[in-house]
């Protein structure tokens, strides 16, 4: 009854290309975005945090970057994680080589090489699609795997192979609280949300759904493939360079090279191929659902097992896991390519007609 | 005393519509795919504000001529003058530059995105924005979209189609999705317009509106129209000259009287069973 | 010099195995467009059903008879794989008819997941071993041209032989039986196929079963060399940049790119991985797809891409 666009009549262009054309959705947005804000720091324990919250926001942000060209420009990647350890590392390298850099500029700057080395890696993408660009992308990836294990300089030679930054402090505040983290990485992903929508409804967006829907029509119009396609790379690198930053400097803390692995990659486009292809809301989603599936797995399997009588074995919990990944990845490509997403404006079409559904 | 004919300026047609300059004219024009030859030697031109129009039977070429003309193809062998110039071997995006633009024999409109923005696009070569504004959309790059959104509305309001502005473009029915295909060419403003079959699969009333749209075009606009149709009808009543290709080949070309008289094209047709 | 050979040997006898795996993601993409990322998964499954079976047999057979155990093992196997094609086609591939090569990838991925899922479930997550016989012995060739000869294994040798064979056979069966040319057909045009009457989704069944028993002998073959464990779904990822070398849609390919691939990662692991720090063999393989792919898409003996408008 109350989730609707009568009586709200667009008067002017501007109007109808705001973000949210109706105004409950703005409202729906805004309050969403004051309550992670104000409400979730008093409510959420240390341990939510850690393993639920920081892992989803940052998650969010790479599926993003991911989502933009898989989604929104049609070119496939399984070497996301790559980009997000170049990200990390390019970060520590600013962060332990310049003295006195600023954290959120290291930060920036470690996507601004991811968004490089997304360029140099797209570059096949001008000729080959579909297979042949996964091929070049898992290339990015197992190079580098190499690179940050065994180059010494990229790990500021620790001897460990691992490494960490000392203090996270930006303009005199020190980041350490776990609610603290959280509400950084917040600030970091309702920032990058917001340029992800702009910049998909606007020109640049468009060039890259037409690429992807029909390439040929759309260089015949005057986009110029090469542009389009490395930008896509350039920008979703970039997204995901920022979120692999993140990830090392604030959620782990100290990392290694296999914090970024090929699972990794896998695992974000899955995100994306879940929570809904060329959607912003269904990045998160697909976020939400990853980080939260194996928790709940590992609370229920074994609840429902002693139901009927058998121990479930953590080997067991994680099997089950791989089997409903992977059908749910079947489910949504086969039935609902456009993912979660989707069934929330589904839901949402059903609410605008509530209660009278006729 | 032929080519100065056809080089000297307007003359008019039996339709009564203006006909100028030569803008394009294509020279022994030869295509092969492999061991195919698609088109051999094709010589015709294009003059300004006429509505022209390439015909054959399936098969002849003639989708690709207009892939020739604007740049999806690139022919072995001749040339192609643009205003008096030759034209090096460009890319469709540079043919759209010099303000050619086409619609598809298969529709090629970008499904998963509305009817606006698929004519939006069309709007892109137009849009000066860099990424930073757009990322921002502040200022300049919400301006340059209003401006733009208000070209896109004109069109939509001259094909008609204010109703379907936001709907997806895969869930259209076949005759409003080949009015929306000309509605993003029509986006770029082009000067030449190709149209690849534009009333094929339709229904008798569809046809006269997009004859009537075809010929409005014309006359508001000035355009220059390249026409592909299989309905001799239609060729014959909308357009001012007439190609006639037959296996690759050029058989006839000139005024579609001439070209009904011709005994070559009445072979033809009746040989392949039209 | 005895020990470049001995390098070059070891790097053939990988890349045999590459090829095998190589020639599962070639049959399957030929005969239905999809490039099947699962082929680790299935080799993973094959392995195991076999490792198991042969286990489960032999205990009920009171460890009498290893032979009639590994025939049971095989047979069990293959009933397995059959299983899997018939699924695949019956609940993805053909609700996915003609649609985009990049989406039939993702749908692989998610098959990949599920199969490895389901047969650990099965058939347990441990190391197994298959015995299917192999000598392990080593033996010493060319001993009169080089000082000390060149060691070799002769498991690798059969190794090598039953591949070369295999290959032999699939070669004869694409070229001179009915359903070999049958398979080739839909591979060309799914719809002209079908208009002229050959069912897809038997065709479909019939490829991923073919595959499927590639992926069994992969399976066996290096199943029995290091036993059989999680770690085999990712010789996908190692067979990957193999075709993509030889070409996607040919069968000689997959094997000379897998030779090719088996050498040089050693020989470069071997003479350069020392100057810049090791385990470049990870790699190695994919920067050289990486090349053939900007000069040379369609790969070395694949057919031309083309995208017609
Ligand atoms: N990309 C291509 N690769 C190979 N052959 C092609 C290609 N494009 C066109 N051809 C061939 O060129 C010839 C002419 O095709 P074209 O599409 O230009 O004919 P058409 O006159 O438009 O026919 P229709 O009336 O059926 O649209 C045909 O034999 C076709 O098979
Ligand atoms: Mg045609």
């Amino acid at each position: 009854m109350f989730y609707r666009e009568n009586g709200q009549f667009k008067t002017s262009y501007a109007a109808d290309q705001q973000i949210f054309t109706i105004a409950q959705d703005k409202w729906f947005v805004w309050g969403l975005i004051a309550f992670a804000a104000l409400a979730v720091p008093m409510l959420a324990d240390e341990y939510m945090f850690r393993a639920i919250l920081i892992p989803f926001l940052v998650l969010s942000l790479a599926a993003l970057g991911v989502n933009l060209l898989v989604g929104y420009c049609g070119q496939i990647t399984l070497g996301a994680g790559a980009f997000m350890a170049i990200g990390a590392y390019a970060a520590y390298n600013f962060m332990v080589r310049i003295d006195g850099m600023p954290l959120v500029l290291a930060m920036l700057l470690g996507g601004v090489s991811a968004a490089a080395f997304g360029i140099l890696f797209g570059i096949p993408s001008l000729r080959v699609r579909g297979l042949y660009l996964a091929v070049a992308t898992l290339a990015a990836q197992f190079l580098c795997d190499w690179a940050f294990l065994r180059i010494g300089w990229f790990t500021n030679h620790s001897s460990s192979g691992s490494v960490s930054v000392a203090k996270l402090e930006m303009l005199g505040w020190v980041i350490d609280s776990p609610t603290e983290k959280y509400l950084f990485c917040l600030a970091f992903v309702i920032a990058f949300a917001f340029i992800a929508k702009n910049l998909t409804r606007a020109a640049i967006g468009r060039q890259w759904m037409a690429i992807r829907d029909m390439d040929v029509a759309a260089e015949v119009i005057g986009i110029r493939p090469m542009f389009a396609k490395l930008s896509a790379f350039a920008v979703s690198s970039f997204f995901v360079g920022v979120a692999g930053a993140l990830w090392g400097f604030v959620h782990l803390g100290s990392w290694e090279p296999a914090a970024f692995s090929v699972d990794r990659s896998f695992q974000l486009l899955f995100m994306v191929i879940i929570g809904g292809m060329g959607s912003i809301m269904g990045s998160f989603f697909g976020a939400a659902f990853i980080v939260i599936l194996p928790i709940f797995l590992n609370q229920f399997l074994p609840l429902l097992g002693s139901l009927v009588g058998v121990t479930v074995s953590t080997a067991g919990i994680s099997h089950a896991e791989l089997i409903i990944f992977g059908s749910l990845i079947i489910f949504f490509l086969i039935v609902e390519p456009h993912g979660l997403a989707r069934l929330w404006s589904i839901a949402k079409q059903k609410l605008r007609l509530w209660p009278f559904p006729h | 005393m032929d080519m100065t004919d056809m080089n000297s300026a307007a003359t008019t047609t039996p339709s009564g519509r203006r006909q100028g300059e030569v803008i394009l004219d294509l020279q022994n024009i030869s295509l092969r795919f492999g061991g195919v030859k698609a088109l051999t030697d094709i010589s015709f031109n294009i003059r300004e504000h006429e509505v022209r129009a390439i015909i054959g039977p399936n098969g002849a070429g003639k989708s690709s001529m207009l892939n020739v003309i604007n740049g999806v193809y690139h022919p072995q062998e001749g040339r192609i003058m643009f205003r008096g110039q030759q034209r090096q071997k460009m890319e469709p995006h540079m043919a759209a530059q010099q303000g050619i633009a086409r619609t598809f024999q298969n529709i090629a409109l970008f499904k998963g995105m509305s009817v606006l923005d698929n004519i939006m696009t069309g709007r892109n070569l137009k849009m000066k924005c860099n990424l930073f504004q757009q990322a921002l959309w502040l200022g300049p790059a919400l301006r340059e979209e209003i401006v733009h959104r208000e070209k896109v509305e004109e069109i939509v309001d001259f094909l008609e189609i204010q109703h379907i502005r936001k709907t997806p473009v895969g869930a259209l029915p076949y005759g409003l999705q080949k009015r929306v295909d000309l509605g993003r060419a029509l986006a770029m403003e082009p000067q030449i317009l190709l149209l690849d079959e534009p009333m094929a699969g339709m229904n008798v009333e569809e046809k006269q509106d997009m004859c009537r749209f075809i010929l409005d075009i014309s006359d508001q606009f000035g355009t220059t129209i390249v026409l592909i149709e299989h309905d001799m009808g239609v060729v014959m009543d909308i357009s001012d000259r007439v190609v006639v290709l037959d296996y690759g080949k050029k058989i006839g070309d000139g005024t579609p009287d001439e070209v009904r008289n011709n005994q070559d094209v009445i072979n033809a047709y009746l040989g392949s069973g039209h | 010099m005895a020990f470049f050979i001995e390098t070059m040997l070891g790097g053939l006898m990988t890349g045999m195995l590459y090829s095998l795996v190589a020639l599962g993601f070639v049959l399957i993409f030929k005969a239905s467009g999809v490039f099947n990322f699962a082929q680790g998964a299935m080799v993973l499954v094959a392995a195991l059903a076999m490792a198991r079976f042969s286990e489960w047999s032999n205990a009920a057979l009171g460890g009498d008879s290893l032979f009639l155990a590994n025939v049971i093992g095989i047979v069990g196997a293959g009933a397995v794989m059959f299983v899997v094609a018939w699924a695949v086609e019956r609940f993805v591939l053909r609700k996915l008819v003609n649609q985009e090569g990049a989406t039939l990838l993702m749908v692989t991925l998610g098959i990949a997941y599920v199969l490895e899922g389901l047969g650990q479930t099965f058939f347990g997550s441990e190391i197994y071993s298959i015995d299917v016989g192999m000598p392990k012995d080593p033996v010493i060739m060319f001993e009169g041209l080089f000082e000390g000869g060149v060691l070799i294994n002769k498991e690798d040798f059969i190794a090598a032989a039953l591949a070369a064979v295999l290959v032999a056979g699939l070669t004869v069966f694409f070229q001179k039986t009915a359903i070999g040319r049958a398979l080739r057909a839909v591979a060309d045009d799914h719809q002209a196929a079908q208009s002229v009457g050959i069912p897809l989704n038997k065709t479909w069944v019939i490829v991923w079963c073919v595959a499927g028993l590639v992926a069994l002998v992969a399976g066996i073959i290096w199943g029995s060399k290091m036993g059989v464990q999680f770690s085999l779904v990712t010789v996908a990822l190692r067979a990957l940049p193999v075709v993509i070398l030889g070409g996607l849609t040919s069968v000689p390919g997959a094997i000379v790119g897998g030779l090719i691939i088996g050498v040089g990662e050693k020989l470069s692991e071997v003479y350069l991985g020392p100057y810049v720090g090791g385990g470049i063999e990870i790699w190695f393989a994919y920067v050289m797809a990486l090349i053939v792919l900007l000069f040379r898409p369609q790969g070395l003996f694949g057919e031309k891409i083309i995208n017609r408008v």
